[in-house]
């Protein structure tokens, strides 16, 4: 096949967008929206890279700009990115591990559209206003309307509360399918279903002498207990953007609210607790469950010490409601108790659950011996690594005493931050993905063995020298959010910045390695609707 | 007091072998993983010590920064302590109001930093003149930020606003602004 009947129809011509079920279909729309909205996240991440080297080599970006793109950048990557991935992938492994349909592939389809056009509304917004109170939401400056457009900022807020609803429906199917019973099926018993999914079974197995077997496998209870930080983390962002919204509406109409009604220390704990349920609990609960998963479908072997892994989901659940105070170490209102208890030590538990995980997984790996290096155990490996890095950086910064000197510095958004969600994250992610494509695409081929090795090498080394680079620049006092117009930290700032372009690369590579596989008419063709009627995951063997 | 580059420097060292072991454990594992193996499950006593051992670790970094890092049962006890001097600090409309154009302190005075902001949430940082880090604390509007800090050698800071307070405040910088006195 020549490149342009390649480029067009696929590798081999072996992907048949027709011959897809709705449930493929709805999978591989939700990966092909986050690989777009990840391809935003990296150009918008190199732009600040260059602009953080000389804000004259960022094409025209002004610091107005900059911070905008600073506030859409992380946003976009977990909300419009790394959410649709893993909820595309949840509500396609969920029922496919319970053997049943998806409770409703419609809302499935809702969850997507509400995050893909919310993701889009507040970056658009962000874009065109320069709306830019960064993520984090500091009281009172995302009402401050003497630097920000009262109008920018709510589309900004509102596309926000768009991408909740939306996950808001993600929860719902996934615990609908849990326990609802399918047509023409046997009657589910729901309670026990419900219990098994969030632990409670395991929990009271440790105290009765007639032990109950576990309804769910493993990976489904992670993601079930994941999905609790996820509902809980959408109830407080919205309330938390409805709060927003209330002063943006009454400015609107005239009518200055004043900040003082609102006290910023209690809301930056209640706003912290919410987000850590994302950056602590989600990220983390789901990763393990991602761990489980591929580390059993790779060696088709059973999980190394499954009970302890159990209950140790069960510990990052709870820890992850009681760690948020970790992000308030610098704040001399914060009660001393809250910093110590919550910040020190629940965060340490973080290093213990997180360290099972990786220990659990390695041993599973490790039994099969020996193992093919595929792709997906290579990137698992790679996610493997990008936590081992990325944890243990974070427990140093949630120290009292470090943390006086690291709090807001690189060392925190490059070694922790950056190295958690590219390398650790997005990594276990790319295994997913790889180990997926075939079943998802009823055995297409990928069009390059070559370029999917460039892709995890220059993922790898650029993910890590980035956090790495980032990090020597914060241990020599370089602000996360400050701009240096005096070239001080320039050295660190070039090497980061030829590390981010690594990561371009990487992402370039498998952008085209993909699109290449599957041809643009076969994805023209995921978006069109499936000629086959079933709620079925995979098409019926003939 | 034991100075903040020195903390940074034994930390920068504690890391980079940590980063240094962990890549090359993880080389050897990707290398052994694709190689013939016995078969047999690991025992569970490794698990388990493994465990403890980070038990251990969580626990004990704490401790040891406890105490080695005097800052940090000084913050904890700050209520209690009284400074040898205070300084009064006002934020607002991305601006630094101090109390004088230079903060004069007296080598091995234990100062006490009150800032208060009127408006939006601000950093406070002092930095030395090698643009390094001596400490920080977040100044949030409506409650009490203060800072107890002992200088012990003489030297010249500026101060920073160390949080982001929207793109008006990129500026937030007074330059030499404290100086550490024999």
């Amino acid at each position: 096949m020549s490149l342009l009947q390649t480029f067009t129809h696929g590798a081999q011509d072996l992907f048949k967008p027709y011959s897809l079920t709705p449930m493929q279909k709805l999978t591989l729309r939700f990966v092909v929206i986050g690989l777009i909205y990840y391809g935003v996240v990296v150009i918008e991440g190199m732009l600040m890279r260059l602009f953080e080297v000389n804000p004259s080599l960022a094409l025209g970006v002004e610091p107005e700009q900059f911070y905008a793109i600073m506030t859409a950048h992380p946003l976009v990557g977990i909300f419009g990115s790394t959410y649709s991935i893993v909820f595309g992938a949840f509500l396609f492994l969920v029922p496919f591990l319970m053997k049943k349909p998806l409770w409703s592939i419609t809302l499935g389809n809702w969850t997507l559209w509400f995050i893909a056009s919310g993701t889009f509304v507040f970056w658009f917004a962000g874009f065109v206003s320069h709306y830019s109170p960064l993520y984090t939401l500091y009281w009172p400056l995302p009402a401050d309307f003497s630097q920000f457009s009262v109008l920018g900022g709510t589309f900004f807020i509102t596309g926000i509360a768009l991408v909740m609803v939306g996950t808001i429906f993600f929860v719902i199917n996934i615990f609908k399918t849990i326990i609802y019973t399918p047509d023409g099926w046997e009657k589910q018993p729901s309670g026990a279903l419900i219990r098994s999914a969030l632990g409670l079974t395991g929990l009271t197995n440790l105290f009765s002498k007639k032990k109950k077997e576990h309804l769910v496998s493993l990976p489904v209870a992670a993601i079930a207990r994941g999905t609790v930080d996820t509902a809980l983390n959408a109830g407080i962002i919205l309330f938390t953007g409805v709060l927003i919204l209330i002063y943006m509406v009454a400015e609107l109409f005239g009518t200055s609210l004043k900040h003082s009604s609102i006290d910023a220390l209690l809301y930056k704990n209640w706003f912290w607790w919410g987000l850590d349920l994302i950056a602590d609990g989600l990220v983390l609960i789901f990763v393990a469950g991602a761990w489980y998963l591929l580390a059993t479908l790779i060696t088709g072997k059973k999980l190394f010490m499954e009970n302890v892994a159990r209950a140790a989901l069960f510990i990052e659940m709870v820890v992850s409601w009681t760690v948020w105070s970790h992000h308030l170490m610098s704040d001399q209102a914060q009660p001393n108790i809250l910093k110590i208890l919550s910040g020190e030590m629940v965060t340490a538990f973080e290093l213990i659950t997180q360290g099972l995980a990786f220990f659990i997984t390695l041993a599973t790996l490790w039994s099969a011996r020996p193992l093919k290096m595929s792709h997906p155990l290579k990137f698992l490996l790679g996610g493997l690594l990008g936590f081992a890095l990325a944890v243990p950086a974070g427990i140093m910064q949630a120290d009292l005493g470090l943390n006086r000197i690291l709090h807001n510095t690189q060392w925190i958004v490059g070694p922790h931050v950056h190295v958690a969600v590219l390398v650790g994250l997005t990594m276990t992610l790319y295994s997913v993905i790889y180990f997926l494509f075939p079943i998802l695409t009823n055995g297409a081929k990928l069009y390059s063995e070559k370029l999917a090795s460039f892709h995890f090498w220059a993922h790898l080394s650029g993910g890590i020298g980035m956090g790495a680079f980032m990090g020597m620049a914060g241990l020599k006092g370089m602000l996360r959010r400050t701009i240096y117009f005096d070239g001080e930290f320039n050295i660190y700032m070039i090497l980061a910045a030829l590390s981010g372009s690594l990561l371009l690369l990487a992402f370039l590579a498998f952008f085209y390695n993909i699109v290449m596989s599957v041809g643009l008419n076969g994805v023209i063709g995921i978006f069109a609707p499936s000629k086959i009627d079933t709620k079925e995951l995979l098409p019926q063997e003939k | 007091m034991i100075d903040s580059n020195v903390v940074l420097t034994g930390q920068t060292l504690a890391y980079t072998f940590y980063v240094l072991a962990i890549i090359a454990l993880m080389g050897w594992f990707a290398y052994k993983v694709t190689r013939d193996g016995s078969g047999k499950e690991i025992k569970p006593v490794i698990f388990y010590s493994f465990v403890a051992f980070l038990v251990v670790i969580g626990v004990s970094l704490h401790i040891v920064t406890l105490q080695t890092i005097p800052w940090k049962s000084m913050d904890l006890n700050r209520a209690e302590t009284k400074a040898d001097k205070e300084f009064h600090i006002t934020m607002e409309n991305h601006e630094f109001r101090l109390p004088s154009p230079k903060l004069i302190i007296a080598k091995n005075e234990t100062v006490r930093f009150i800032v208060d902001s009127k408006d939006l949430t601000y950093g406070f940082g002092l930095f030395k003149s090698d643009n390094t880090m001596a400490f920080q604390m977040q100044v949030m509007p409506g409650h009490l930020n203060d800072i107890l800090w002992r200088f012990d050698r003489p030297a010249v800071y500026s101060i920073r606003s160390t949080e982001y307070s929207g793109p008006k405040g990129i500026n937030m910088i007074v330059r030499d602004a404290v100086e550490v006195v024999e």
